[in-house]
């Protein structure tokens, strides 16, 4: 561990340790879940930031998608949870190793004044418009956490029917529109990605791309 | 917990996917940032659907989110791939071709 | 024996008809796309064709003549048997949504002129297998002629001013394509003669043609149809509703499409692309000449013949006149053998206007002189493109001569032709010519009756005079030019043979009835009568009349023997005529005005829009304007840094003016509890 990284990783564990005690104040053992998931989330995403060696940054990123995973298991939506830990976890994650390993590492020289001023203006921004519109509407809470749980079954019903059993609507359209873009993307990456004829025949001068 | 808490956790993570655009000079970084972002959008979608009584929109927005986002990595990385294989770099900055 | 039963079937007949109309144009399609790959070019494949139409068209005569001579009404129109083709909707002048459907109309007239096409139109496609022989482009000489016939049967079997306009503009294209034939031929000599002359007719014509469209919008305008039938009713009933007076409009309509006429039937002032429209294989000027064009002018005078008001009939006879004599006397003083026939042409056509604008029995009149006027005319241009075959492209009379012994048939022909066009003898414009004579006394033209008969009289003799004076050049005398000229081949003389027998026969349909005591004889009359002129009186043999025409006829040719018999190639009337000849020969110096008017007026007209489009336009607004979106461009370009960081910051920004406007528009920023979200 370099030098400079030190400070920034003790302000790490003092955020760890408050997000925790905050939690546990507030709502005992849900609360501390929070707290715990809160400091997964916001902590990978500042060794994301902060880390020189992309292969960090991207495994940090890790335990920012696993905290937010936790919270759809604390807001009952455990079908999203299971398939945020899939999809990114298993996924996105992997693949942006890949783009890791086929790079170079960036070494350039990240500025602490930099990412401070640039956290400081963005955070407080956005962090104003959240608690406006958090604190504003009259919010109202499912009790029934249990019922909410079961919704999977619902989530896969409403994906592939025209109708849903209570008359509303279904999101069978947007499923396929879904599909539609899930085929173009994965053909428009496969002939984006691809080596040209002309570069198998002549092998690359450089190395450094694998 | 309160709505407020998961607004403020989805703000934060907001706030350093947009920093984390912003202050590293790789490509790689970009993508970084924005899977935070789309993640922060993600957390206010399963809170709201939550603290806005019973119905499914808020989930369906996730997994649709989900969608884009993989789709999204995927076609990115295509590109990043071969934007180093052009320009031998991955830093924005010097990607610059298409201004002139 | 379907097809030799002559009692009208629609359901059968009218396909027979729309066969015969459409044989030329699937012709015309095989034979542009695969014609120069077939053996022969390809010309037995649309003679054939052609034969084919001509056998159901002369059909179609027949069928006429037997339901008129017993008495029945003879007019079909497929429409009554549902046969249509729905082509236009467009919102009507009443209410409700028009349906412009097109459909055959087969009347006498019709079907006299159709059967005059299909006829002569075979005949040209026969004796082109023999006079185009070698052409670079004789393939495309045969399609194109099949689709001039295609178009012209179609004009005749319209039923609606709209298709007839419609066939008639793609009649002016082909006679555009056909006069030009030799343009694209390198070898010719007279390239830039044919592609001026095919110009010329083109935008000449052109003017007729507008004016038709106009006087058809007016029309449509007030009747909201384009039906014949339906425009002669209207007509009536718009007249009676005037209280019997024919409305203003309706003049100044009926002027328009007898614009129409000026220009297809090359009538003053509009006659100038007659003659250069020479410069199109001699087959071709048969057709136009006889069967196709010209004759679309007078058939259409003919068709809307009752909605013409009585000062429009005034300026059709005044004008018709006019071309008569006018173009006779330019008649006299050209040397070029096609070019006389051209003259003449005009002027028999005025002949036709003239008596067209008589009314009544004049109509008639006119009409019968277009079917035999076809029929000679054919036969004395196929002559002549026999003579000028044998000459080996001569066309100059100065140059010809002594052709008697060397081409005999197409002597005998031509003199048939001659003498049927200089109504010597009693047949085919023998008759029509003095009925034409004798229905000018019906005419309610303001310098009266006398006049026109006069002129009548005297155009009768200078035709006879410039007929005499082209056979004599050509045909007597010693041969003077180079070469040594030959007969056509058979293929040529044929058709010739077969003109000149109708020349002769065609006549005797439209004999004055009572000629010979009481018996039947003007079939002509009697199946056109019944049209729309119930309770005309019908023509009558004016003997005086006839007598002195066809005395002044024989003075003619015998001034014209006496002159040119035995002619060594000089011509006498200049020195006798002196300036006159100067006039005619200078064909009036219409022509050069017409060229000053192209060249110093619309020129200047030209050079002064040009001037305004070139320095105002283009430089002080167009210029401008497009330096002005580079100089935007140019500035707007620096916005675009390629910096991400750049990008993302200003993306925030926008991202922070949309959330503190969506704050300000609920009501947050005031510290209130807003009334969006939960349930």
């Amino acid at each position: 561990m370099e030098n400079t990284s030190r400070p920034f990783y003790a302000a790490l564990v003092v955020l760890a340790l408050v997000l925790l005690g905050w939690g546990m104040q507030a709502a005992h053992a849900e609360g501390l879940a929070f707290g715990l998931f809160a400091f997964l989330t916001i902590g990978g995403g500042l060794v994301c930031i902060w880390e020189r060696s992309v292969v960090r940054s991207a495994f940090s990123l890790l335990a920012t998608f696993s905290g937010v995973a936790g919270f759809y298991v604390l807001l009952g939506a455990d079908f999203i949870a299971v398939a945020q830990i899939l999809i990114y976890v298993g996924g996105i994650l992997a693949l942006l190793l890949f783009g890791v390993m086929l790079t170079p590492p960036d070494m350039n020289e990240r500025k602490l004044t930099r990412v401070l001023s640039g956290l400081g203006i963005v955070g407080a921004g956005t962090f104003w418009v959240a608690m406006k519109v958090g604190g504003s509407a009259n919010w109202v809470v499912d009790p029934n956490l249990a019922e909410i749980a079961s919704r999977p079954k619902q989530i896969g019903v409403g994906f592939l029917a025209m109708n849903l059993p209570d008359g509303e609507p279904g999101y069978v359209v947007a499923f396929e529109l879904a599909a539609i873009l899930l085929t173009v993307a994965l053909v428009a990456s496969v002939y984006i990605a691809r080596r040209k004829k002309s570069d198998l025949e002549e092998p690359a001068l450089e190395g450094g791309n694998a | 917990m309160g709505i407020e808490a998961y607004v403020a956790v989805s703000a934060a993570l907001f706030a350093l996917g947009i920093v984390c655009i912003l202050v590293r000079r790789n490509i790689l970084y970009v993508l970084f940032g924005i899977e935070m972002i789309l993640n922060a959008a993600n957390i206010n979608f399963v809170a709201f659907n939550r603290f806005n009584g019973d119905g499914l929109e808020g989930r369906m927005f996730a997994v649709f989110v989900i969608i884009l986002a993989a789709a999204e990595a995927a076609v990115a990385l295509a590109i990043v791939l071969n934007v180093f294989h052009l320009f031998h770099s991955v830093t924005p900055s010097e990607v610059d071709r298409l201004r002139e | 024996m379907g097809f030799f039963d002559l009692t009208f079937e629609p359901d059968r007949d009218f396909r027979l008809l729309l066969m015969a109309l459409f044989l030329p144009l699937v012709g015309y399609v095989i034979q542009i796309s695969v014609g120069r790959f077939l053996p022969r070019k390809g010309d037995w494949l649309l003679t054939t064709g052609m034969g084919l139409a001509m056998i159901i068209t002369v059909r179609g005569l027949f069928q006429a003549i037997s339901a008129v001579s017993a008495g029945e009404e003879f007019f079909h129109n497929s429409k009554d048997a549902g046969i249509g083709f729905s082509w236009l909707y467009s919102s009507g002048v009443g209410d409700g949504v028009q349906n412009v459907v097109a459909g055959v109309l087969y009347d006498p007239l019709g079907a006299a002129l159709f059967a005059v096409v299909g006829v002569v139109s075979f005949l040209v496609h026969l004796f082109s297998t023999g006079y185009m022989k070698g052409d670079r482009r004789y393939h495309i000489f045969f399609a194109n002629i099949s689709l001039f016939t295609f178009a012209m049967l179609g004009l005749v079997l319209s039923d609606n001013l709209l298709f007839l306009f419609i066939f008639w503009e793609l009649m002016g294209l082909m006679s555009y394509l056909l006069i030009g034939h030799f343009s694209h031929d390198p070898d010719s000599h007279r390239i830039n003669h044919a592609a001026r002359a095919c110009k010329k007719a083109f935008l000449t014509t052109r003017v007729g043609d507008v004016c038709l469209f106009i006087g058809m919008m007016m029309f449509y305008n007030e009747f909201g149809t384009f039906d014949f039938k339906g425009l002669w009713e209207a007509t009536t009933n718009a007249v009676a509703a005037n209280g019997g007076e024919w409305p203003a409009w309706m003049t100044v309509a009926g002027l328009f499409v007898f614009g129409g006429t000026v220009g297809k039937s090359a009538q003053f002032p509009l006659h100038i692309w007659l003659p250069d429209a020479m410069e199109g294989p001699t087959p071709v000027s048969a057709m136009i000449h006889a069967a196709t064009m010209v004759a679309a002018g007078v058939f259409l005078l003919g068709r809307t013949f009752p909605m013409l008001s009585p000062d429009v009939l005034g300026v059709v006879t005044a004008v018709g006149a006019t071309t008569a004599i006018f173009a006779a006397t330019i008649g006299m003083t050209v040397f070029d053998i096609k070019g006389v026939l051209a003259y003449s042409t005009i002027s028999q056509l005025g002949f036709m206007v003239a008596a067209i604008g008589c009314g009544g029995i004049g109509l008639v009149a006119g009409l019968f002189h277009m079917v035999t006027h076809a029929c000679f005319k054919a036969c004395l241009f196929l002559c002549a493109g026999s003579v000028i075959h044998g000459c080996h492209h001569e066309q100059d009379m100065r140059n010809m001569g002594g052709l008697k012994a060397k081409m005999r048939t197409t002597y005998k022909t031509w003199l048939v032709g001659t003498l049927a066009l200089t109504a010597l003898v009693p047949i085919a414009g023998w008759w029509s010519k003095d009925e034409i004579l004798g229905a000018t006394r019906i005419t309610n033209m303001v310098w009266g009756s006398e006049i026109l008969l006069a002129l009548g009289v005297l155009v009768a003799g200078m035709t006879a005079f410039y007929m005499w004076r082209a056979t004599y050049m050509t045909f007597g005398g010693e041969h003077r030019g180079e070469g040594e000229p030959h007969e056509s081949p058979k293929v040529m003389t044929i058709p010739l043979q077969v003109l000149a027998v109708f020349s002769i026969f065609i006549g005797f349909v439209g004999i004055p009835d009572g000629t010979f005591g009481s018996a039947k004889t003007n079939w002509f009359e009697g199946w056109l009568h019944h049209w729309h002129l119930k309770g005309t009186p019908g023509a009558e043999m004016v003997w005086p009349l006839a007598i002195i025409a066809t005395a002044v006829a024989f003075a003619g040719f015998f001034v014209a023997r006496g002159m040119y018999r035995g002619s060594d190639g000089k011509d006498p009337l200049p020195e006798k005529l002196g300036g006159v000849w100067k006039l005619w020969n200078n064909l009036y110096y219409i022509d050069a005005f017409y060229l000053f008017l192209v060249k110093r007026v619309q020129q200047g007209i030209a050079k002064a829009c040009w001037f305004f489009e070139r320095w105002i336009l283009i430089q002080g607004v167009i210029n401008n304007l497009s330096q002005a979106v580079r100089v935007t461009g140019d500035r707007l370009r620096r916005v675009q840094t390629g910096r991400l960081g750049g990008y993302v910051t200003s993306f925030m920004l926008g991202a922070a003016i949309v959330a503190l406007l969506v704050l300000l528009q609920v009501g947050l920023l005031s510290g209130g509890q807003a009334s969006a979200g939960g349930k």
